[in-house]
């Protein structure tokens, strides 16, 4: 279905609500829970999932094509920055993995500009983008041009195709 | 009807419309030149989970590794160009192609896990901290995590983020015609009208899926290649402001794991594996001769891609599985048995599912399809109007003055035909291969020009008046009045005579898009005649919108969704119909000019709706190409 949220584990608290692209996750009014209102809007995307406190919400592929009888859950923990999958098969097999999501302590390594120094008109006035020309060429020289690449802009459909 | 609260914002300098790669690079690299600017984002879904990234990324397609001595912008440039079969704006290409490298190197400073591949230092020679390649443009990254890292960037540099706000106009200024003064929407759980003005806007709001009917039906309708919430409001919004469009014919057609749609990318390019037909034949070259003859051997030489590593341009691939299937030799296969053996690359390919189109490694799951032993089998998807893949759909934007010849220069970069409006990613036209890192890039570049444009005095004496704002009003919530009229007429149900629900509405438009300009049940085939009938059927169906009905706000969000989608079909339509050839066979072939024709159509197409009579005019622009000096 797309997504669906066992009665028993959720308590809705909103957090799928909150993060579902589709706008889809909401709360039903009887039951104080959580419910994909719109199936058929749902890209199995697994936000909702990945952001739910109590695993209340699970994914039975869609019926058009899938078969009943298997499941992918997934643990994403921000504090030790990784992603944890569970694939188990319609015929039982089960296969697992682990990725990182991330090398760095969330909300640490961007800096906010307005406590930095403007930048200098001259670089307003160039093509550089912020922190630019750093790692953008192997010789650390300025911006590529069509100048210092020996190139032109030729109008219609001469051209040499070289690669 | 409620009364719903009108919320203004006022003030703002730089307003970004949709905030997914392009729109969360616009806002960060705003406040670098605007340290003292308003900068406000309006995106429709939390910005944290949004776009086409929400579930993630397992590459980053668009990476020149100029610094590892890999690649010049030049060079991908010229990938690009022939993939499209030379059709593209190569000022525009070179700009984000020379810029790329430093977003991607701020990513991974931020904690986005590029992986690494310490064998090629020796082995290529490079110099060292290389990235791990899948092909010579795409590096591999853990990259679940990717919009919410790239949304903090944003976040922590704009001065408000409106989330959950569907944005669907733009303001535009009263005292100089043709300039753009903000934009207005709606909060899609509130209801509460927001009005945000503006000197400059960056439009994010991405590009189009579920415009032409999509092979999944009924509960699956949302398994589309392209993101559901993808709504086409990049184009809606600027085709409505009256600016020019490029490309839009240049829809994508995609060769994908069958009815799970996941990526093949990875598979080809790191996991070598290769497709065959139903019987276990390679079929491909057997089209080649005949399409080689179509296009002709300057966009497909087969003999010249064998020696050199030339590239074979996607739409002709994916032509080659379109005959190989009607010729009754189906279904494609992707052979992964071989490489699924090694316990690494099968380890690669679920994690590349795992980590972008969960829905696939479901389907697997649910199939008891395991790669090791059983070669999955491949589809064609529906065509998809967006301009940051393998395609170059968008508005016709300036490109930087270093680089862009006359026709392509008006003053400030990404800026559109409309003064102040500016675009990023699938917005911009002209610009295929940028993916994810490339339209972060280019919504840094229109910050940038946005920031001078404002410094340059352009957005001085912006008038909008309160009727125009009251007008819009109107026009946003006259689904649901539609609808609360409508509804006392019948006893129950969904079927009215009086309003169009936006379901029902959205399957019309995906009917006549299909049948009428080129989708899978007519095997991506039209010619001038379908084309005239289905633009015939478009404007019935305008006249249907201003009866479209909502039930609530959540439907009034479908509603616009469909509005901004149905803006976006008309205008593929007319540029179909306007190239009267098959320049890009696999993404749809015109029966009654079947052959590519290079003395007339080596041009860029570009479309103009006339904002108060709706009436197109379409003309042709020169193509530009970059030639070395020495030619
Ligand atoms: C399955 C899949 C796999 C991909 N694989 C790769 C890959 O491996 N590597 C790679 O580099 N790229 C990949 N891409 C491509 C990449 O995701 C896109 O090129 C990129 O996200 C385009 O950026 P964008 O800003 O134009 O659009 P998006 O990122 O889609 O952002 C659009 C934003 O606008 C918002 N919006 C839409 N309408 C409105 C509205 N009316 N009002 C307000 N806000 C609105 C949306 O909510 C969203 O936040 C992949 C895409 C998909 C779908
Ligand atoms: S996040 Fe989980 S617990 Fe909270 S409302 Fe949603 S389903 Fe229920
Ligand atoms: S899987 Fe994605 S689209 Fe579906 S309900 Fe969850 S968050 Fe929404």
């Amino acid at each position: 279905m797309p997504t669906f949220v066992y009665m028993t584990r959720c308590d809705g608290c909103g957090h799928c609500v909150d993060i579902c692209p589709s706008d889809i996750m909401h709360i039903d009014d009887k039951y104080r829970r959580a419910y994909n209102i719109e199936p058929n809007m749902c890209w199995e995307c697994y936000s909702c999932v990945k952001a739910c406190p109590h695993q209340a919400i699970d994914v039975r592929g869609y019926a058009d094509f899938a078969p009943l009888g298997h499941s992918v859950r997934t643990i994403r923990d921000e504090e030790k920055g990784t992603i944890a999958w569970r694939v188990k098969f319609r015929d039982g097999r089960v296969k697992n993995f682990l990725s990182p999501i991330t090398t760095q302590p969330w909300g640490t390594k961007i800096p906010d500009f307005r406590n930095e120094p403007e930048p200098s008109d001259e670089m307003r006035n160039s093509h550089l983008l912020a922190f630019e020309p750093k790692y953008i060429r192997m010789d650390d020289g300025g911006l590529h041009t069509l100048e210092s690449n020996k190139l032109s802009l030729k109008a219609g459909g001469e051209y040499h195709e070289s690669l | 009807m409620k009364a719903y609260k009108t919320i203004v914002e006022d003030n703002i300098d730089i307003l970004v419309a949709g905030a997914g790669l392009g729109g969360t690079g616009a806002a960060y690299e705003a406040r670098y030149w605007g340290r003292n600017k308003k900068i406000v984002i309006a995106e429709k879904a939390n910005i944290n989970r949004s776009g086409a990234v929400a579930q993630g990324l397992y590459a980053i397609n668009c990476y020149m590794g100029t610094r590892f001595g890999e690649n010049n912008p030049e060079d991908h440039v010229r990938y690009a160009r022939i993939d499209l079969m030379g059709m593209v704006r190569e000022d525009l290409l070179f700009d984000m192609a020379r810029h790329v490298d430093s977003a991607v190197h701020k990513f991974e400073e931020w904690g986005l896990p590029l992986m690494k591949d310490p064998k090629r230092e020796n082995a290529e020679g490079l110099a060292k901290g290389a990235y791990m390649r899948e092909g010579k443009w795409q590096i591999m990254i853990h990259g679940e995590s990717y919009k919410p890292i790239v949304a903090e960037a944003a976040t922590k540099n704009a001065d408000k983020t409106y989330n959950r706000i569907m944005v669907t106009h733009l303001l535009m200024d009263e005292a100089q015609e043709n300039r753009v003064a903000g934009a207005v929407g709606f909060n899609v759980r509130t209801g509460n009208y927001h009005v945000f003005k503006s000197k400059a806007t960056i439009v994010g709001a991405g590009g189009a899926s579920n415009i032409f009917k999509p092979r999944s039906v009924g509960e699956g309708a949302g398994r589309v290649w392209y993101a559901p919430w993808s709504s086409g409001s990049a184009y809606g919004l600027m085709i409505e402001a009256g600016a020019k469009m490029t490309q839009m014919e240049n829809r994508i057609v995609l060769a994908r794991f069958k009815d799970g749609y996941g990526p093949v990318g990875a598979y080809f390019l790191h996991l070598k594996t290769y497709t065959q037909n139903g019987y276990g034949e390679e079929y491909e070259s057997n089209w080649f001769p005949e399409l080689e003859e179509r296009v002709g051997k300057r966009y497909l030489d087969v003999e010249a891609s064998h020696v050199t590593a030339r590239p074979i341009p996607t739409c002709l691939r994916t032509s080659a599985i379109i005959s190989e299937i009607n010729a009754g030799r189906g279904p494609i296969h992707m052979v992964t048995m071989e490489a699924f053996q090694d316990p690494h690359l099968e380890e690669v390919g679920w994690e590349n599912f795992l980590g972008m189109t969960v829905g696939q490694a479901v389907l697997w799951a649910a199939t008891d399809i395991d790669p090791k032993y059983i070669n999955p089998e491949l589809t064609t998807s529906e065509p998809y109007v967006m301009g940051s893949h393998a395609t170059g759909c968008g508005a016709w934007c300036s490109g930087p003055e270093d680089l862009s010849p006359e026709e392509y220069f008006w003053g400030y970069n990404r800026m559109t035909s409309v003064s102040g409006l500016f675009g990023a990613g699938d917005a911009v036209g002209g610009t295929p291969h940028a993916f994810s890192s490339g339209s972060f890039t280019e919504g840094r570049l229109a910050a940038k020009a946005a920031c001078q444009y404002i410094d340059d005095g352009k957005a001085e004496g912006i008038v909008v008046s309160d009727q125009q704002i009251a007008d819009r009003k109107e026009e946003i919530y006259k689904p649901l009045e539609t609808y609360t009229v409508g509804r006392n007429e019948i006893v129950a149900g969904t079927v009215s005579p009086s309003y169009l629900l936006p379901m029902p509405g959205l399957q019309r438009l995906q009917k006549i898009m299909d049948e009428y300009c080129g989708g899978v049940t007519v095997s991506y085939m039209t010619n001038d005649k379908l084309l005239s009938m289905g633009m015939q059927k478009l404007k019935v169906m305008e006249e249907d919108m201003e009866k479209v009905g909502a039930e609530d706000i959540h439907q009034l969000m479908r509603a616009w969704e469909l509005k901004h989608r149905l803006r976006t079909s008309e205008c593929v339509f007319q540029h179909t119909f306007f190239r009267k050839e098959t320049r890009w066979p696999g993404y749809y072939y015109r029966g009654d000019a079947m052959k590519l024709d290079d003395d007339n159509w080596h041009v860029l197409t570009v479309s103009h709706r006339d904002r108060n009579t709706g009436e197109y005019t379409m003309e042709k622009a020169p193509c530009y190409h970059l030639v070395n000096d020495e030619e």
